[in-house]
């Protein structure tokens, strides 16, 4: 026996479905309320694989300390970058596609110009972790936030922090051979220190020379030939991890010894795997650079975290990329907890509200300016002393004298 | 300029441009004699690379007593590829040999990942961070030690072609595939023999290059590329053209990176490529086809 369709069971059926319909977005809202999902893309592998891997710890322990911090679910959605643009824009896409409500990361300049652009037009909002060039936050991007310093200010603060130490050591440097790496992060801070430098007119060193390098050189034999031959009174660095053990070794192959070596502003010099991979020829390394409160409450809280996880290492070594990663998660947490919504015009407007004043890194409360940028987050002189990164200035902050010129300095 | 400077730079291009020179020579001797471009060269190297971080890592054997295991393993490897797996393709077009070798590149990059992962390795040796000081110059004591290296390969290698039976015979090969064939040669058996050469230097090559750079899996097509620069500037088939090559890459960058700007020094590879092609495009040292 066949069964008709009569006017009044299409009627029905209509009315199921336009009911349905209706009601699916309060469903989906619903749903979607009971978790955040977080797109972290970080550089796990390739030449920035070591900090991926070290901002990776900051990622993996939010969910669990947000949940006890503010009682909001996390899922992480985690995505390698490969230290590689074309790779962080595509992951980016994928992880929209899959159903990120919010990215964060990328830890390198140049993936979060590519994720940016990614965010902007799928309009997700995508916080950035760590990431200094300037221009990202610079276009009028809506959907795009940072809590991290751009170039500019990177400098800016670090060469104080070069002023105060020379001040500190009654030392009194008259030329700087200037190395960095040739990346979007590298030119940004190159920049930088051309547009401030001049105006720093208490610094008592000139620049004698700029040499660039390739962020993934395999060998930095002519280049340090080169700083070497310029017979500088120490060394100016903008580097990466893997370049920064290159470079290094190559000064003791070379027998080149500076007074030291001071980064104004770029990782490397601090990471874990630094010393792991130097030993003794890590030490007086000096980093000028964003870093963490140690004795704030919430460090405390991270760090404890941290161990349970991670129990044969110290937060010393990572604080700087978990602190801003779990920061960026946080503020994300955060603003879905105020907005109630995973809709990403209203999560990213809620972004755009925060106010976190009990923070982990050092400075002001984590608030966006209009471009989406955070203002007056803290830099510190950072020293590797007896195997460890050890602030020594600002001096209230300073757990340790700063050492400089470096034990074994003679005039090349 | 500071003319100690210019020397040190030079004798570090020098040196390294020794090591890059071993490494094409297999790649040209591979080709010289069974005319099939090894477009997993490059890979080949960074597996053996791989060989001298695991031995050192296990038993803490350094990379110069690695080479010999190191050399025969890659023997018998580039032995079993040409008899087994490339053979066959001989008398097939070219692309479908091309299309062969970069598969095979693949499948190393990626056993290298999931065997090893995807971050740099090296081996840390005592004499890592020493240096030969003579008079202003100062040498590198892992660069010195990998150019003799490499030229005590190579001249093992050229001893060989000239003075072994065996060698004359890949030689025949070479220059009459079918003048050799009429003679009785067993041409596939030389072939393979050859390939194993050519992977044996390239396998010398990558125990001393691990003590020059850092190891990860991604190195490989950089230096298949950097291998086919050299060979097509010193001569694709000559084996002192290879050495001639590698040592010219190696000088030429050292002295771009000095005077020009260190970040652009590769670009001065492909600028003598490019000006080789145009004024001797059978490389400096190669013959006229």
């Amino acid at each position: 026996m066949t069964q008709r369709i009569t006017r009044r069971t299409f009627n029905r059926a209509a009315a199921a479905a336009g009911a349905l319909a209706a009601f699916a977005p309060f469903g989906i809202v619903r749903a979607q309320a009971q978790k955040l999902r977080v797109g972290v893309l970080l550089p796990r592998s390739g030449i920035q694989g070591f900090i991926g891997q070290s901002c990776q710890k900051g990622a993996d322990l939010a969910p669990e300390v947000i949940r006890e911090m503010l009682g909001v679910e996390i899922e992480l959605m985690n995505a390698d970058t490969e230290s590689n643009v074309d790779v962080a824009r595509t992951r980016a896409e994928r992880l929209i596609q899959e159903g990120a409500h919010v990215l964060v990361g990328p830890f390198d300049s140049g993936a979060a110009a590519a994720i940016a652009q990614v965010a902007e037009q799928r309009g997700i909002p995508f916080i950035i972790n760590i990431a200094a060039a300037p221009q990202i936050t610079e276009q009028g991007y809506k959907f795009v936030f940072r809590n991290f310093q751009t170039a500019i200010d990177i400098v800016r603060n670090g060469l104080d922090l070069i002023g105060e130490l020379f001040q500190v050591t009654n030392t009194v440097p008259r030329t700087a051979v200037f190395m960095h790496v040739n990346d979007t992060f590298g030119q940004a801070m190159a920049k930088g220190i051309g547009a401030t430098l001049p105006q720093r007119t208490h610094l008592p060193f000139r620049i004698v020379e700029t040499i660039s390098y390739d962020p993934a050189a395999k060998d930095l034999t002519v280049e340090v030939s080169k700083a070497k031959g310029t017979n500088a009174d120490f060394l100016l660095l903008v580097c990466r991890l893997n370049d920064a053990i290159i470079l290094r070794r190559e000064m003791v192959k070379q027998r080149w010894q500076p007074m030291g070596i001071i980064s104004p502003g770029s990782p490397g010099m601090y990471e874990e795997q630094y010393f792991k991979t130097l030993g003794k020829l890590s030490e007086y390394s000096i980093s000028n650079v964003p870093w963490y409160n140690p004795n704030a409450k919430l460090t405390k809280i991270v760090e404890k975290a941290f161990l349970k996880r991670n129990p044969n290492d110290k937060l010393v070594y990572h604080g700087l990329n978990v602190g801003f990663t779990f920061e960026a998660i946080l503020v994300a947490a955060d603003a879905f907890k105020r907005a109630k919504s995973t809709d990403p015009k209203t999560l990213a407007d809620a972004i755009r509200q925060t106010n976190i004043t009990e923070k982990m890194t050092l400075g002001g409360p984590i608030k966006f300016n209009a471009k989406g940028q955070v203002e007056g987050i803290g830099s510190a002189c950072v020293q590797n002393l007896d195997m460890l990164p050890k602030v020594v200035l600002p001096r209230a902050a300073a757990e340790a004298k700063p050492v400089f010129p470096v034990p074994g300095y003679r005039k090349a | 300029m500071d003319w100690t400077l210019v020397a040190n730079v030079v004798a570090a291009g020098l040196l390294t441009g020794l090591v890059y020179g071993l490494m094409a020579l297999g790649l040209s001797v591979i080709f010289g004699v069974v005319r099939v471009v090894n477009f997993a060269h490059g890979e080949m190297m960074t597996v053996a690379m791989y060989a001298a971080v695991a031995l050192f890592a296990a038993w803490k054997w350094d990379p110069f007593l690695a080479m010999l295991p190191v050399a025969l393993a890659f023997f018998f490897l580039g032995y079993l590829l040409q008899a087994g797996l490339i053979n066959p393709f001989i008398t097939r077009p070219e692309h479908s040999q091309f299309m062969l070798l970069v598969a095979v590149a693949i499948i190393m990059v990626n056993a290298l990942l999931m065997s090893f992962g995807p971050d740099a390795r090296n081996v840390q040796v005592d004499y890592q961070l020493e240096s030969f000081e003579a008079g202003p110059l100062l040498l590198d004591k892992a660069r010195a030690y990998a150019a003799g290296a490499a030229l005590a390969a190579a001249a093992a290698l050229f001893a060989f072609f000239r003075y072994t039976l065996t060698g004359k015979a890949i030689r025949a090969c070479a220059d009459n595939w079918l003048g050799a064939k009429v003679i009785g040669l067993d041409v596939k058996r030389l072939y393979a023999l050859t390939f194993g050469l050519g992977s044996a230097c390239v396998a010398v090559a990558g125990c001393a290059m691990v003590l020059l750079v850092d190891v990860s899996p991604p190195l490989g097509p950089y230096y298949t590329l950097l291998a086919f620069v050299i060979v097509i500037v010193g001569g694709l088939g000559s084996m002192g053209g290879a050495l001639l090559g590698g040592v010219l890459i190696g000088v030429s960058e050292a002295l771009a990176g000095l005077f020009i700007t260190p970040s652009a020094k590769s670009m001065f590879s492909f600028g003598l490529l490019i000006l080789v092609l145009l004024l001797r495009p059978q490389g400096l040292l190669g013959r006229r086809a």
